[in-house]
């Protein structure tokens, strides 16, 4: 909406748009959006602010060194950071209007997405199997919540994958689905930077500890 | 049945869950159900479901969403009163050898209840109600950023607050006090419903406000008409950003500190425990980490509400609008470097408890200056005496001395003797009834015009304001000497005769602000009876200054047949000033977005979810969880959700509205 807000244009003050057009669709969306990526990155925040403080609470029990394997955890992330080029190959192929690449490229991302939740829960079961249960001690509390919440987010994101793909398959690559898909795109971008953070904190500086 | 069949069925659901061994509480279901049987009863007879399903229940109006949230606060302001009472005779009766009339066990609930109740289900709707009604009006907007997520957003916050009311009559609700610490809180301590009842009312309502806030922030940021910039914005619109940018800032730390107490209960993990490692301590940081900014949610909107009030009461622009832009700001900022100050006891040593200390005292710098920013608007101005500014008044002397008080508990040390203490309860009771409350009955009294068409009756106004102000002084002023003398919060009986003297005084003092609510009650019924005599047909009943007072009152559906465009701060004076004509031709189609049902299911999913977990219902839980997932996913293949109000509709609208205004003149 743009109008003369100047009054000293016509010299008659201009107190209503007589010739309106109303806000696109989806005008606020992605700053909505990104409000909401910021509040659930806060919940990120309090997670590691709990890990921070309990993550060297082992009440005698196993602590990092004996438990995390590196090497499974490298692979891991790789999985995540691949999906998000992917991902992001997804958004270009969108940009150009190709229905079929743009849903290969979107189908592989959600493969990647499937072999991190995969090698994740190898991982707690594995842990679990050992006797290193997220009620044997606060570290382990604090290490499953916050590795689990983002494990859970990633889940969440690969069933929204899974319905855009089936709207965009059967309403083509309308400004919506942009949308959507735009909007995905910042959530599996932001669960790619809080893993960052997990791979780090939890798993690099753990086995340091 | 088998026992194993039937706790698959019903959880720990079973006919001892019942409380029919308290006759308190089967009366109370007896006159609850009364009630509501009528009421139900009497919907059914008008056939007015239909109605209230469309035109209410389902709709995406910031408007009408706003008076549900309004509604929902005054019927839930009844049942936290209703504690209150029972607390203060409790008190005021628990002497000399006497055990009072509630066992220890109801009076537990009964103050947990009570500031639950009146922290997220009273002040919290109150206050989110009058930013979904008031802003999009002050802003010249038609609506919020994302209508569906409001409604959606109401709606949770009702779920909570059914579960909070179901745990009156099935099972029970927490013993914990309001912020539940643990380990009390804890399996080990609170094995049964009360705590879970707590977690997921609050669960389920916090994802409403959370919503709520993301929503106003955007209707804010992005939906405001042409030339109203940040620093032209009313003062209530800019504490309603303040607050929500808080409310989205801090609401996410409930949520992660409510469910890591949850893990503890259901999964037996060890984040609050005493052994294996956990910390109850992390819990009351984390708690206060969102505690003391939710205070500020609560005020904020107040504080703006004050300044709109004393402006056009006062006949006046308002005295400093960029300190009282900055003022708002800081005490937002600042509202997040305080929170120790809940827990100075815990014993973090004496430089972060001056850290924490001196942070609040700063707080108080702010706030004095809006103080005076009101001071110097009302200085020489044509005030009128009218309810909103009756209330505001009595908010600027009430708030300081609670402020004062404030101030005061800051000091570390001082704290370390009146922690927990009854000084401690008429501190904030002083700062929240004389700051949020006034504020709401400051906000309900000036808008309500604006939403129904006419006035609200100003004798029963003044007499429900009289009761409450000099009741709230009776009721609370006895505390502060009460917790000089070292008398701790939550106490169910006394030894010392002496004392009994200042918790009957209190008692007196809650009956005065009982009679305060039933005026204002009878004030809202005499006034619907007399609405024909209070009607304001021009829109701007007050001679006030902001955008909402431009269009009708009730406002149409659209708000505003065009979208205004402003020139100066108070942009509705501006325009009578400079002899604005309401246009009356050239009407457009205007596009609106459409009722949806979806919010209110998936929030009534959400609420069987939540009784599911609370009494370990597992089938239940699943099955309502996995029912939001389809109805949700379902809901995002509805790709036409707006609809165009032809230009004739806008036209008969404004018509009868020219009518109306020359029938005034």
């Amino acid at each position: 909406m743009t109008v003369a807000v100047n009054p000293s244009q016509t010299g008659e003050p201009v107190f209503y748009v007589a010739d309106e057009h109303p806000h696109p669709e989806g005008y606020s969306t992605s700053l909505g959006f990104w409000i909401y990526l910021m509040s659930d990155c806060l919940i990120f925040a309090m997670l590691f602010a709990a890990f921070g403080v309990l993550g060297a609470n082992y009440a005698a029990g196993p602590a990092p060194k004996d438990l995390f394997d590196l090497n499974l955890v490298a692979v891991n992330t790789s999985m995540l950071l691949l999906s998000s080029i992917t991902y992001g190959f997804a958004m270009l192929t969108m940009q150009q209007n190709k229905i079929a690449q743009t849903q290969m490229w979107l189908a592989i991302t959600g493969l990647f997405g499937i072999a991190f939740i995969s090698i994740e829960l190898t991982e707690f079961a594995h842990m679990i199997h050992e006797g290193a249960t997220p009620q044997r001690s606060a570290f382990l509390s604090s290490f499953f919540t916050l590795v689990g919440t983002h494990g859970l987010h990633v889940s969440c994101g690969l069933i929204w994958l899974v319905t855009l793909m089936v709207q965009v398959w059967r309403f083509g690559l309308i400004e919506a689905n942009r949308r959507r898909l735009m909007c995905l795109s910042m959530f599996w971008h932001f669960l790619d930077v809080v893993w960052i953070g997990v791979f780090t904190f939890v798993y690099l500086l753990g086995v340091l500890r | 049945m088998s026992p194993d069949l039937l706790k698959l069925i019903f959880g720990r659901l079973g006919l001892d869950s019942l409380p029919l061994h308290e006759p308190i509480l089967v009366g109370t279901f007896v006159m609850v159900a009364l009630g509501g049987g009528a009421l139900f009863a009497g919907v059914t007879y008008f056939r007015l479901w239909g109605y209230l399903w469309r035109e209410w229940f389902t709709t995406v109006d910031h408007k009408r969403i706003g008076i549900m949230y309004m509604i929902l606060g005054i019927v839930m302001l009844l049942r936290g009163f209703a504690d209150a009472l029972m607390m203060r005779a409790q008190q005021a009766l628990a002497f000399g050898g006497s055990e009072g009339f509630l066992p220890a066990h109801h009076y537990d609930q009964v103050f947990t209840a009570h500031g639950v109740i009146m922290i997220f289900f009273v002040a919290m709707p109150l206050v989110t109600g009058l930013m979904n009604y008031v802003v999009p009006l002050q802003i010249g907007a038609r609506d919020v950023s994302f209508p569906f997520l409001n409604n959606f957003s109401f709606w949770m916050t009702v779920g909570g607050a059914v579960l909070v009311m179901a745990s009156l009559f099935i099972g029970e609700f927490a013993r914990t006090g309001w912020l539940a610490y643990p380990p009390l809180s804890n399996i080990g301590y609170s094995p049964d419903v009360g705590v879970d009842y707590y977690i997921w009312a609050l669960q389920i309502a916090g994802v409403g406000t959370t919503l709520s806030g993301i929503n106003l922030i955007c209707t804010i940021v992005k939906l405001r008409c042409p030339g109203m910039t940040m620093m032209k914005m009313p003062v209530f619109t800019w504490t309603a950003l303040c607050t929500n940018i808080l409310i989205v800032a801090s609401f996410p730390v409930l949520t992660v500190v409510l469910a890591l107490l949850s893990l503890d209960r259901y999964v037996g993990t060890n984040f609050f425990t005493n052994d294996f490692g956990g910390s109850p301590m992390m819990y009351v940081n984390l708690i206060w980490i969102w505690g003391h900014p939710e205070v500020y949610i609560l005020v904020l909107p107040a504080f703006g509400i004050f300044s709109e009030v004393t402006s056009t009461f006062s006949g006046k622009r308002l005295f400093g609008y960029t300190s009282m832009v900055y003022a708002t700001v800081v005490i937002t900022i600042l509202s997040y470097l305080v929170w120790l100050h809940h827990f100075f006891t815990m014993g973090s040593g004496a430089s972060v408890n001056s850290f924490f200390g001196i942070t609040t005292m700063i707080i108080s710098i702010p706030t004095g200056a809006k103080m005076f920013n009101w001071l110097f608007t009302m200085y020489r101005g044509r005030i009128r005496f009218e309810l909103p500014m009756l209330w505001t008044i009595a908010f600027m002397l009430t708030f300081v001395l609670g402020g004062m008080t404030g101030v005061l508990l800051a000091v570390p040390p001082a704290d370390f003797v009146l922690h927990n203490s009854l000084f401690l309860i008429a501190h904030f009771h002083n700062v929240i009834i004389g700051g949020v409350v006034f504020g709401a009955f400051a906000g309900i009294n000036y808008w309500f015009p604006k939403a129904f068409g006419f006035k609200l009756d100003p004798f029963w106004g003044k007499l429900s304001f009289w009761f409450w102000v000099t009741g709230f002084y009776m009721a609370f002023m006895p505390l502060y000497v009460l917790g000089l003398m070292g008398v701790t919060r939550r106490l169910r009986v006394f030894d010392d005769p002496s004392l009994q003297i200042w918790f009957v005084i209190a008692a007196i003092g809650a009956g005065l602000v009982f009679l305060g609510i039933l005026s204002m009650l009878m004030q809202f019924a005499v006034s619907f009876l007399k609405r024909e005599q209070l009607k304001d047909v021009t829109g701007d009943p007050w001679d006030a200054r902001t955008l909402e007072w431009a269009t009708s009152s009730p406002p149409p559906d659209y708000n505003f047949a065009f979208t205004p465009v402003v020139h100066d701060n108070d942009a509705w004076w501006d325009m009578k000033k400079r002899g604005y004509q309401r246009p009356l031709i050239g009407f457009k189609p205007i596009h609106m977005p459409s009722s949806t049902g979806t919010g209110v299911i998936l929030a009534g999913l959400a609420t069987a979810m939540g009784f599911g977990l609370i009494w370990y219902i597992w089938w239940l839980a699943a099955a309502s969880f996995i029912a939001m997932l389809v109805v949700g996913i379902g809901h995002t293949f509805n790709y036409h959700r707006d609809f165009d109000i032809p230009a004739d509709d806008v036209i008969r609208t404004e018509d009868a509205r020219t009518k109306l205004l020359a029938g005034a003149k």
